[in-house]
């Protein structure tokens, strides 16, 4: 077994009186890629928002390489190699494509590093390349969420976090995003997986948890998860 | 003079007050765009400017031969130490303030605005202090246009720190984070920006600029006393409406457009220059109702 690298104890997150949470335990290991499933409601997007501080913690912990992260502040976490693309993408449609993937590496001060690693994302992403002077929000869905991953790998994160990156697309591009995640995954980032999309995210993922109303209710191998009869009724739709 | 000599005359007034504005509108701008606030506060920093400019001259004088040395000294260190009180009062009134509803903060600004301008009403008795510069005042023709050094180097002065804002802005990482910050500060974070720190190189920037404008205006009209930002800080904004609020070449635009539009307004038959003010708030009014965005604002649309 591989070092765990993420670890979420007794995680409880709360939005006033609101529980989003309710003392989660998700363990994500080195190289592996981890799927949180679940409803809208169900606390997958407040698990990201909650690793990455943009929301704080009310109970429990977020360990990172056995570090305490729970109370750190975002900037800091991202320094530190973990990296949350949004829900929605969030890219800055008002600045050009290529100033994205630049703010993409903030943290960065070197210069020259910055340009190789756009280039970087730029071979990945042909696309970015193409339209790199022109403004964010002119992008299709397809390409913004391109840009949305690619300005995150700027960073060079140790985790990828990405928060529905299948939503609104049409499935050939929601397949084309997956391709990518598996190569992103194969070249050796971590990456933890929010999805609606429980067939696709299982089909790539190695591992997954179920989250219901701010519990998880399953979790397991995804080849075990993608037979679960309860799973299949739910979430596949068969 | 012919009508040309006046319309050159008055181009170069407009162009030259306009700056003032452009500089002051900027730090308006700069802020409400990053955290959508109207900082009441900006023109007392701007008239702090001008004081802590005449202070730091008043030292320098006997040691410095040259004005315009002396001037640019104080000049570049006003900015600075204004442009700390700046990030200080960010630090100390607004941050805590950010997370409370806007019209806190809001209330905020004017209280902080309240304590400057009587703080230097106090040590000033409230009286107009001559702003002594050293610097001759005569006048040459470049054409038929009529010129003083110092009216010359106030414009120039003005557009190359506009200037080098603009490149501040576009060309390094801070002015990008700037800019998103302003259109989405949660994913800024999500970037490792550290947005406190760049709200306070924010306060920083505006505030210097403020204060240059604060010691030109002093420069340039001769006099300063502790309610000098008040007319200023509403043209200002003025500018900063007419430009499209938040965006900072808006800013600097609707500042020059403002000087023109009041240069050229008091030259209408019957309308002197006692209602040059009037002038210049009508058109707030009226870019409020019809283009409430400003010239380069853009109407909001989400897509998803």
């Amino acid at each position: 077994m591989s070092e765990t690298i993420l670890e979420l104890k007794n995680l409880e997150t709360r939005y006033g009186q609101i529980y989003a949470l309710r003392g989660i335990n998700i363990e994500v290991k080195k190289g592996e890629i981890v799927t949180l499933l679940g409803a809208n409601g169900a606390g997958k997007s407040t698990t990201l928002k909650t690793i990455s501080s943009l929301v704080p913690a009310s109970e429990g912990t977020v360990k990172y390489f056995g570090e305490d992260i729970t109370h750190s502040a975002p900037y800091s976490i991202v320094e530190k190699g973990l990296i949350h693309v949004p829900e929605g993408r969030m890219i800055f449609k008002e600045l050009t494509v290529l100033e994205n993937l630049e703010l993409g590496s903030f943290t960065l001060k070197d210069n020259i590093e910055r340009k190789k690693r756009i280039n970087r994302v730029c071979e990945l992403f042909p696309v970015l390349k193409e339209r790199q002077k022109q403004m964010g929000g002119f992008l299709s869905g397809g390409e913004q969420q391109m840009l949305a991953i690619g300005r995150a790998l700027m960073t060079e994160p140790k985790i990828l976090m990405l928060d529905e990156p299948s939503m609104g697309l049409a499935p050939i591009i929601v397949q084309n995003i997956m391709d990518i995640i598996k190569q992103i995954n194969s070249e050796g980032t971590t990456i933890l997986l929010v999805e609606q999309n429980a067939k696709v995210a299982l089909k790539l993922a190695d591992r997954g948890y179920v989250l219901e109303t701010g519990e998880i209710v399953m979790e397991g191998n995804a080849d075990v998860l993608s037979t679960d009869e309860s799973i299949v009724k739910a979430y596949l739709g068969e | 003079m012919t009508s040309w000599e006046i319309f050159l005359q008055q181009l170069f007034n407009g162009l030259l007050v306009g700056s003032f504005y452009g500089l002051v509108a900027i730090g308006y701008s700069m802020v409400y765009g990053i955290i959508k606030l109207l900082n009441f506060a900006h023109a007392d920093i701007y008239m702090c400017g001008a004081f802590s400019g005449l202070i730091i001259l008043g030292f320098l004088n006997p040691y410095v031969g040259n004005e315009w040395l002396g001037i640019i000294i104080a000049l570049l260190l006003s900015m600075v130490l204004v442009g700390l009180l700046g990030v200080v009062i960010q630090r100390v009134a607004y941050r805590p303030m950010l997370k409370a509803p806007r019209l806190s903060i809001l209330i905020t600004a004017l209280a902080v605005s309240m304590i400057l301008y009587n703080t230097v009403l106090l040590m000033t008795q409230g009286q107009y202090k001559p702003f002594t510069t050293g610097l001759t005042h005569e006048s040459f023709y470049i054409g038929a246009l009529r010129m003083t050094e110092t009216r010359m180097v106030l414009l120039l002065a003005a557009l190359v720190l506009m200037f080098l804002l603009h490149m501040f802005i576009t060309r390094t990482m801070y002015g990008k984070a700037m800019r998103a910050i302003a259109l989405d500060r949660d994913t800024c974070q999500l970037m490792g920006v550290n947005v406190y720190m760049i709200i306070a190189i924010t306060f920083f920037v505006g505030s210097a600029l403020a204060a240059a404008a604060g010691i030109m205006a002093g420069v340039y009209y001769g006099t300063v006393h502790f309610f000098m930002g008040f007319l200023i800080g509403l043209k200002a904004f003025t500018a900063a409406v007419i430009g499209g609020i938040g965006i900072i070449p808006g800013a600097m635009l609707g500042g020059l457009l403002l000087g023109l539009l009041e240069a050229f307004g008091t030259q209408i038959p019957f309308i002197g220059s006692s209602w040059r003010d009037v002038f210049t708030f009508v058109f707030l009014i009226l870019f409020l109702i019809f283009k409430p965005n400003g010239l380069l604002g853009r109407i909001e649309s989400e897509r998803m």
